[in-house]
């Protein structure tokens, strides 16, 4: 039973159903539960929310990974299946706490001020939320002094910056400029992206790292995340 | 069920009506004066018998022609609308319908050069630590296995529709006389789509039948099921019917085997550059080799062929990657239409003599104006560069791909209440979330065709590994198997058509892959 119900809820993260309304690959599975439903059924079962993450998301999501290197998996594919895990995780999140199990860490994503585009961070949300990090979105245009008072009360692990615009890029140097000023730069890892922005930029403005797609994002904060518990 | 092809949802049309008619009425102007040059006898005789006027040129050993509008008008009631094309495999069979612009691609035509990749690598001369992989072209002499080759890699490439042999054979065995049954059985045998070819020697096409029949499971059947077609190229223009082409178009339509009556005249030497006097001239002529057939065998399936050029204004030699080809095309099809006759066009034509950017642009021009206008049957769409001296099979495999997109282009829109609604559903939900994405919603789209696949031979971004990739796909393809024509028939084949050359069976040691 238990096997079953963890196999369901692997096989419906590959395909990327969030709940019972979601018609699945060919359309035919409207009705069916999904991924919301499978995890609350799991754990009205009495099931460790903590075998759940790793048998049945985890797992999933690594199978995921190698549809999309056989590039038998697109983006759309890998961000519905990470959609699904944080909505997973969601639910999973006072259980595990409960547990006493952590999360893989604390991200504060911004698109930064003056900037309204905000499609870019959305994505690396839903794909680092996926990958069972936590994940507080500040949403667009969000001014250096806001950031910093919300580094300042959430105490993230790191802090994921976006901007579309070569306008706006300079944003991120004032946030990370800020962040220093309120002695807060050395509690908080500084990740950026974006179209305009590079790695030499990251370096040039003081940043920890650049990302420049979704999924290297998650690549890069395992790394930060490395870097700092080694540092320890 | 037939080949799906690609139904065109709103065609690509130059002319009106008025412009049509106009032109029309000028290739019957034409035909009627000057008429045309016949050196052939029999042809002459035909024309003779329904009422054109013929008068002898003993000197030139040819005759004058001046046919009446009202022989071609009656011919062309008789003309077949629709003509199958059929197949090994029947689901793979074709229909050209006259009166639906339903696009099939097809390959072409019998190049002398056959052209091989290699992926070389080359060293900087700044930086001896610097190397990069690069494709390097390497023409050689066509042959009997390359031929083979080419349609087993035909045979998986998904949007080739129908085979035109793509390479003239030249091995040294290989004689005018036996060239045919060897060309028709390397095809067949490798490929269980419709095979087209123009006949090298008259004497040859009773075994060709022949050899079909074996495989089509005798005469009727190969009636119902014509596996393979011809094509006859009738006329040289300007407006000058050919004695040994017209022969084989007088047998074969005597057969009742389908035949491709063409003609390809070149805008600026041997036909108008003019748009108006190009199409007027090429209609007429094609228009004659249709009358021809109708007068020998009324319902012969034949299909209006028009392959027109413009001259290359540097060595006036064909040239198709120019905007006025698509114009000559694209007129030549509509005037098919009018008469309600499938059409058999060209396009994806490169003149450069090597694939890369020129070849694409050349191609792809025509592959997607002429499949807008809605020609039925688009023969040398695969491989083809140097003018259609060369063939080279990355390039059939980047064309492939290329016509796929092409094809998706042309997906007519679902536009209804259901859709909308479906829409405005889906934008309601996103407006509802944090993200706001569509992200979501391509999957079933994805999944179901409608949303097409990145570029089939994308590198990683940083640099271009096109052909490195389409190299890649191509020797996947060739190392899938192919459906061979079984053993008892292929036995059969051998001991009733004489010529196939032994290195052919492949139920025999030495056989040529």
């Amino acid at each position: 039973m238990t096997d079953d119900i963890i196999e369901r809820i692997k096989q419906n993260v590959i395909q990327g159903r969030m709940d019972k309304e979601d018609e699945g690959f060919d359309g035919g599975m409207v009705g069916q539960p999904g991924v919301k439903e499978l995890v609350r059924q799991a754990l009205d079962d009495g099931m460790n929310p903590g075998l759940i993450v790793i048998e049945g998301l985890t797992d999933a999501m690594k199978i995921v990974g190698e549809k999309f290197e056989t590039k038998e998996y697109f983006i759309p594919d890998m961000l519905a299946s990470a959609e699904t895990v944080g909505v997973a995780m969601d639910i999973l999140a006072p259980h595990l706490a409960k547990s006493g199990v952590a999360t893989k860490g604390k991200v504060l994503m911004a698109t930064v001020k003056g900037d309204l585009h905000d499609i870019g961070k959305n994505i690396v949300s839903i794909i680092l939320k996926g990958a069972g990090y936590e994940v507080k979105d500040l949403g667009a245009d969000v001014a250096p002094e806001q950031i910093v008072v919300m580094v300042r009360e959430e105490k993230p692990d790191l802090l994921g910056l976006s901007a579309l615009l070569t306008t706006t890029m300079v944003a991120m140097k004032e946030t990370i400029d800020s962040l220093s000023e309120a002695g807060l730069r050395d509690k908080v890892k500084v990740i950026i992206g974006g179209a305009p922005t590079s790695a030499e930029f990251a370096a040039e403005i003081g940043a920890d790292g650049y990302s420049a797609d979704a999924f290297h994002a998650v690549r890069v904060v395992e790394e930060l995340q490395r870097e700092s518990r080694g540092g320890l | 069920m037939p080949r799906e092809g690609v139904l065109v949802h709103r065609i690509y049309e130059r002319l009106n009506r008025n412009q049509m008619e106009r032109i029309h009425g000028a290739s019957m102007e034409i035909l009627r004066h000057p008429g045309i040059i016949c050196y052939n006898r029999e042809a002459a005789d035909i024309f003779s018998g329904y009422g054109a006027e013929v008068t002898a040129d003993p000197s030139a050993r040819c005759w004058q022609v001046c046919i009446p509008e009202a022989l071609v008008l009656r011919a062309l009631e008789t003309t077949p609308k629709v003509v199958k094309l059929g197949a090994r495999r029947e689901e793979n069979s074709l229909i050209l319908d006259g009166s639906e612009p339903r696009v099939y691609f097809a390959s072409g035509s019998e190049t002398n050069v056959w052209l091989d990749m290699r992926v070389e690598t080359f060293v900087s001369k700044a930086d001896h630590g610097v190397e990069v992989e690069l494709a390097t072209f390497h023409p050689r002499r066509g042959m009997l296995a390359d031929l083979c080759t080419a349609a087993h890699l035909g045979e998986h490439l998904d949007n080739l529709d129908g085979f035109i042999r793509p390479v003239n054979i030249q091995d040294e065995d290989i004689t005018e006389e036996n060239k045919d049954v060897n060309k028709f059985f390397a095809c067949l045998n490798n490929m269980t789509k419709h095979v087209m070819a123009g006949l090298t020697s008259l004497n040859r096409l009773d075994e060709v039948i022949r050899m079909a029949e074996i495989i089509a499971g005798g005469e009727e059947e190969l009636r119902r099921n014509p596996i393979i077609s011809f094509i006859t190229c009738v006329f040289k223009s300007p407006l000058q019917l050919v004695n040994d082409t017209t022969q084989k178009c007088i047998e074969i339509v005597r057969r009742g085997m389908p035949l491709v009556i063409s003609a390809s005249p070149q805008g600026g030497s041997t036909a108008p550059i003019k748009e108006d006097g190009m199409v007027a001239q090429i209609n007429a002529e094609i228009l004659c080799g249709i009358a021809l057939s109708q007068l020998i065998n009324p319902g012969a399936p034949v299909i209006y062929g028009s392959v027109p050029t413009r001259a290359g204004l540097d060595d006036l030699a064909d040239s198709y990657g120019v905007p006025e080809f698509n114009h000559y095309n694209v007129d030549c099809v509509q005037m098919a239409r009018f008469y309600g006759l499938p059409c058999y066009s060209t396009a994806g034509v490169a003149d450069v003599k090597v694939p890369g950017i020129q070849a694409t642009v050349e191609k792809l021009f025509s592959h997607i104006v002429i499949a807008l206008s809605g020609a039925q049957y688009i023969h040398y769409a695969f491989g083809l560069l140097d003018k259609t001296a060369t063939f080279c099979p990355v390039q059939a495999v980047l064309d492939d791909a290329h016509i796929g997109w092409v094809k998706s282009l042309l997906r007519a829109p679902k536009v209804d209440e259901s859709e909308v609604s479906t829409s405005l559903e889906q934008i309601r939900q996103v407006m509802a979330t944090s993200q706001k994405l569509f992200v979501r919603y391509i999957r079933p789209k994805l999944r179901s065709g409608e949303v097409t696949l990145p570029y089939a031979f994308e590198g990683d971004k940083t640099r271009d590994e096109v052909f490195i990739r389409a190299h890649e796909r191509m020797q996947e393809l060739l190392q899938r198997p192919v459906e061979h024509i079984p053993p008892e028939i292929s036995e059969r084949i051998f001991r009733e058509v004489p010529g196939i050359l032994p290195r052919l069976n492949i139920y025999r040691e030495g056989w040529c892959d």
